[in-house]
């Protein structure tokens, strides 16, 4: 059974549809409203305030750090200045994801380290014979979220001084209320946006004074609902959804291969040795078979098709995980859709789609599965670059 | 080709109001010529946010969008330029006794707080929109295309006339009673037959009358709440919307379209007439006394001011002139906009919640009304108006700087002809702002300590401004002598106009009124189509 989270006593009452779901083991707000809408308005249009405490976290410390990520994220974070973040993946011997997260440079020789999935066996295990300390900091520290474009002023009001000089990217220390934070200029919205991050016990004073500032800028708790349309917009993967981790699943072909999902720009193959390291360069050589891409469903076709059944257009409201065929214009199956969403904000139908090799260029036509009235039919899909959605705020200084 | 037959643009559309920039803005994506012509410093016509006091931008005049065709969202690839819709779900109506209603997107949220006036309105509400979308389906097309023409002879038109005939018998009588009843009855009637108590009568029977000189009890007003279920946004899913940055930034997009297509719009550049050669169109004279030349014109204007004040009554039959005097105008409406230092506290509900987002109607029962028709009537604006409210600014934080807000308050009745005439609105202005307040401080007592600046506009306000003869926010009512085939008048509903080489595209055309862009989209079609462009 899922267990509260340390802001569990103030987004309880709010959360007045009580829709939860378990995150992590963690009881987690899908929206607070019936709708999520409205939280979703928030993350684009003012700021939204999300707990991501089931996010994991970890601390690794000591002369070797940099050398243990070195070795296991297929980034390079060895050459990571303090006080920046860098978003990697991580594989097996295979060359196969595990998963991927955040890591940040805290000090020379302490780094933080998200994931989605618990992974300090793997951190132990690639340990051995390092000098450096790990700490499994998921359940001491609390997380929050707080995206969208007034985050930046909410933040200010609540007396982060540091705030504006926070490039993309970034993290810092600063106070709120008294209350040592971290914060860092991270987010899965893919709009400007900030998470804060702070020991448990202080954590509802933190939630209550970012609140406080915030009733001027418009914040608005938010919810799982939300965050997952705003991801997709951004072209945000995620594990157990867009791929799974090598770690758990059973046939090959369910793995992936970071060129695959699009995470080709995290690798240097000139640097050192890393996990992985040999598997993926020899796929750039021979190829990936898969490519992670954006879809645009057409728009004009889903009007025609549920016109044919005498129907006005009606799509879910959330974003949907069910995953959807992909076909070629002649009819065979290229891939899959493993998220798709209405963008509110573009105005268009947006799918995260996995294809095989030769269907990835942008402009292909392709053919998606929708259903209407128990009949499953096809729709015209055309492969479009990710982000979606890509404000100048996300990174401006 | 254009060079020889009319100068440098194939077309010149006057008034850069949202159907006069998508009118041009298709014109222009089918590869014509096209300069638009605007009055005033900025384009939008109506469609426009201005910051009037220092930090607080107001939608002046339209201030939701429902009707924006999606189709025209994007041919003119419109969320690429700007446009933004946020949602507006809610409608709070506050009552004198403390109670509210309120609807929302929840169901079972809104059949509870109907069930607290009747339990047996609030099952019945639901099934109400089905009926309300089941009858809007045959209608809605109707919309999208040119109005179809009984007074027609071409062949293609009588079939369409026929195939539409056969659908509707294909629906059934039921169908068609309902209609025509529609058609003809009073929303409060209408709206009696199938609901019991006031508390909702009241507030949904002002859809039947906004911007219309009839009361919710006069006939024919039941057809006007169809439009109601025929809104879209995203779709089919839901009905009203609030434009980010304001309806201004609706215009703007469009403008923004428009230029990247190739359109040269020209703000300060009034036209005084239009330039008639050899009784046709040649071009437009600007009232610096410059005269461009076009193969065409296009009227964004109303019909009395594209006929009476563009073409000029000496050229006009005087048969056609008379048909446009007939025209009913007479605009019924003001807009009192409000910058607030802080959010208003509602009697009925002072915390801070959702039910703010949306729009707060003062419409507290059938006959506070109808009173309030009685007094335009007689000449007088209404003492206790009608109020549709909103706070764009708590779901749009950019119109206001933070912790302030701005009001907008649509009020009915403010009748264009005041018994004193309508030259004695500016001594009657802040009196009529004064009634508003008045009014809507008895739902939200503190509203008055916090108005930082008010901008009252009557009618005759938006006809100096905006150019709206007798302040009509449609062009001309929304009645339905003057809808479809009948709109601006019988035998000239296609966008062309008496006057050879002279098109209409703006609200005063089918289908009408609202930021919708379909008479701007229509007319540019049926130029293209009749190859006057």
């Amino acid at each position: 059974m899922p267990i509260p989270t340390p802001f569990h006593e103030r987004t309880q009452p709010l959360c007045t549809s009580y829709r939860w779901k378990d995150w992590a083991g963690y009881c987690a707000v899908c929206s607070f409203d019936t709708s999520h809408e409205r939280e979703y308005f928030a993350f684009r249009e003012s700021a939204g305030l999300l707990d991501a405490t089931p996010l994991y976290k970890y601390e690794v410390s000591g002369p070797d750090a940099a050398a243990l990520l070195g070795r296991m994220m297929v980034r390079d974070v060895t050459k990571l200045k303090v006080g920046r973040v860098a978003y990697s993946c991580w594989c097996d011997d295979d060359g196969k994801v595990i998963d991927d997260g955040t890591v940040s440079r805290l000090a020379a020789d302490h780094f933080r380290v998200t994931a989605a999935d618990p992974t300090l066996h793997w951190l132990q295990a690639l340990s051995r014979g390092l000098d450096v300390e790990l700490e499994d900091s998921s359940a001491r520290l609390a997380a929050l979220a707080l995206q969208g474009p007034t985050s930046r002023a909410i933040l200010r009001d609540a007396g982060i001084d540091e705030i504006d000089s926070l490039k993309f990217f970034g993290v810092t220390r600063g106070t709120i209320r008294g209350i040592p934070v971290w914060i860092s200029r991270t987010g899965y919205t893919g709009d400007l946006g900030y998470e804060v991050w702070v020991e448990r016990e202080a954590a509802v004073d933190v939630w209550d004074a970012l609140m406080a500032a915030g009733g001027r800028h418009g914040i608005e708790p938010a919810g799982l609902d939300a965050l997952d349309v705003a991801r997709i917009e951004a072209g945000f993967v995620l594990l157990g959804v867009d791929y799974f981790s090598s770690q758990k699943v059973v046939l090959e072909s369910r793995k992936s291969t970071p060129l695959e999902l699009g995470f080709g720009w995290m690798v240097d193959l000139e640097r050192g040795n890393f996990i992985g390291r040999d598997a993926i360069a020899a796929e750039q050589k021979r190829g990936s078979i898969w490519q992670l891409v954006g879809l645009e469903v057409s728009w004009v076709e889903l009007e025609q098709l549920y016109a044919s059944f005498n129907l006005p257009p009606s799509l879910p409201a959330t974003a949907r995980r069910d995953a959807l065929p992909v076909y070629d214009e002649a009819g065979h199956q290229v891939g899959q859709a493993t998220s798709h969403t209405w963008s509110p904000l573009l105005k268009k139908y947006l799918a995260l789609a996995s294809v095989r090799r030769g269907f990835e260029a942008k402009g292909t036509k392709l053919q998606i599965e929708h259903t209407v009235e128990y009949e499953r039919r096809k729709v015209t899909a055309t492969v479009a670059p990710i982000p979606f959605f890509d404000p100048e705020r996300k990174r401006k200084p | 080709m254009s060079d020889l037959r009319g100068g440098r643009y194939d077309a010149i559309v006057v008034g850069a109001g949202h159907n006069g920039l998508v009118c041009a803005a298709y014109l222009a994506k089918a590869g014509r010529k096209v300069l638009v012509l605007e009055r005033r410093h900025q384009v939008g016509g109506a469609t426009t946010t201005e910051e009037i006091h220092p930090g607080f931008k107001f939608s002046c005049c339209s201030y939701v969008v429902s009707l924006l065709r999606p189709w025209i969202i994007r041919d003119l690839e419109l969320p690429r330029h700007g446009y933004e819709v946020l949602p507006l779900e809610a409608t709070l109506t506050p009552f004198p006794d403390g109670r509210y209603l309120l609807r929302d997107s929840d169901p079972e949220r809104t059949r509870r707080s109907i069930a607290q006036f009747s339990p047996r309105d609030a099952e019945v509400y639901k099934r109400f929109g089905q009926q309300m979308a089941e009858l809007g389906r045959l209608i809605k097309p109707l919309i999208d295309q040119p109005a179809p023409d009984p007074l027609s002879r071409d062949p293609r038109e009588l079939l369409r006339i026929a195939r539409l005939g056969k659908q509707i018998r294909g629906e059934g009588d039921a169908w068609l009673f309902a209609n025509v009843k529609m058609m003809t009855m009073s929303a409060v009637d209408f709206l009696s037959e199938w609901f019991e108590c006031e508390q909702l009568i009241a507030p949904m029977a002002i859809s039947g009358i906004i911007g219309t000189f009839l009361g919710i009890r006069s006939p024919g007003t039941a057809y006007v709440l169809l439009h109601h279920y025929m809104g879209e946004i995203d779709g089919s899913f839901r009905a009203w919307g609030l434009p980010k940055g304001g309806t201004g930034a609706i215009a703007q997009a469009i403008a923004s379209s428009a230029r990247a297509l190739g359109v040269e719009i020209r703000t300060e550049a009034p036209v005084a007439h239009l330039l008639m050669q050899n009784g046709r169109a040649a071009g437009v004279v600007l009232a610096n006394g410059d005269e461009i030349r076009a193969r065409a014109v296009i009227s964004g204007l109303d019909p009395h001011r594209t006929f009476l004040h563009l073409v000029g009554e000496e050229h006009l039959d005087p048969e056609i002139a008379q048909q446009v005097r007939r025209f009913k105008m007479r605009g019924s409406s003001g807009k009192v906009n409000l910058a607030l230092d802080a959010l208003p506290e509602l009697t009925c509900r002072p915390d801070y919640g959702p039910h703010l987002q949306g729009g707060i109607t003062i419409a507290p029962s059938i006959d506070y009304l109808e009173r309030a028709y009685d007094d335009a009537k007689y000449g007088a604006f209404s003492r206790q108006p009608f109020m549709d409210v909103l706070i764009p600014s708590l779901t749009d934080p950019t119109v206001a700087p933070p912790g302030k807000h701005v009001m907008s308050i649509f009020v009915q009745y403010a009748p264009y002809h005041l018994k004193e005439g309508a030259a004695d609105w500016p001594n009657q202005r802040e009196a009529f702002g004064d009634a508003v307040i008045d009014t809507l401080s008895e739902y939200m007592p503190n509203l008055k300590s916090l108005i930082l600046h008010r901008q009252v506009l009557t009618p005759w306000d938006l006809e100096q401004i905006y150019g709206l003869t007798e302040g009509n926010i449609f062009h001309g009512e929304l009645s339905l002598e003057q809808l479809a085939f009948l709109r601006p008048m019988a035998g000239w509903s296609r966008y062309r106009t008496p006057v050879r080489n002279l098109w209409m595209c703006a609200s005063g055309t089918h289908p009408g009124g609202g930021i919708m862009g379909v008479p701007g989209a229509l007319c540019a079609q049926a130029m293209l189509g009749k190859r006057a462009v």
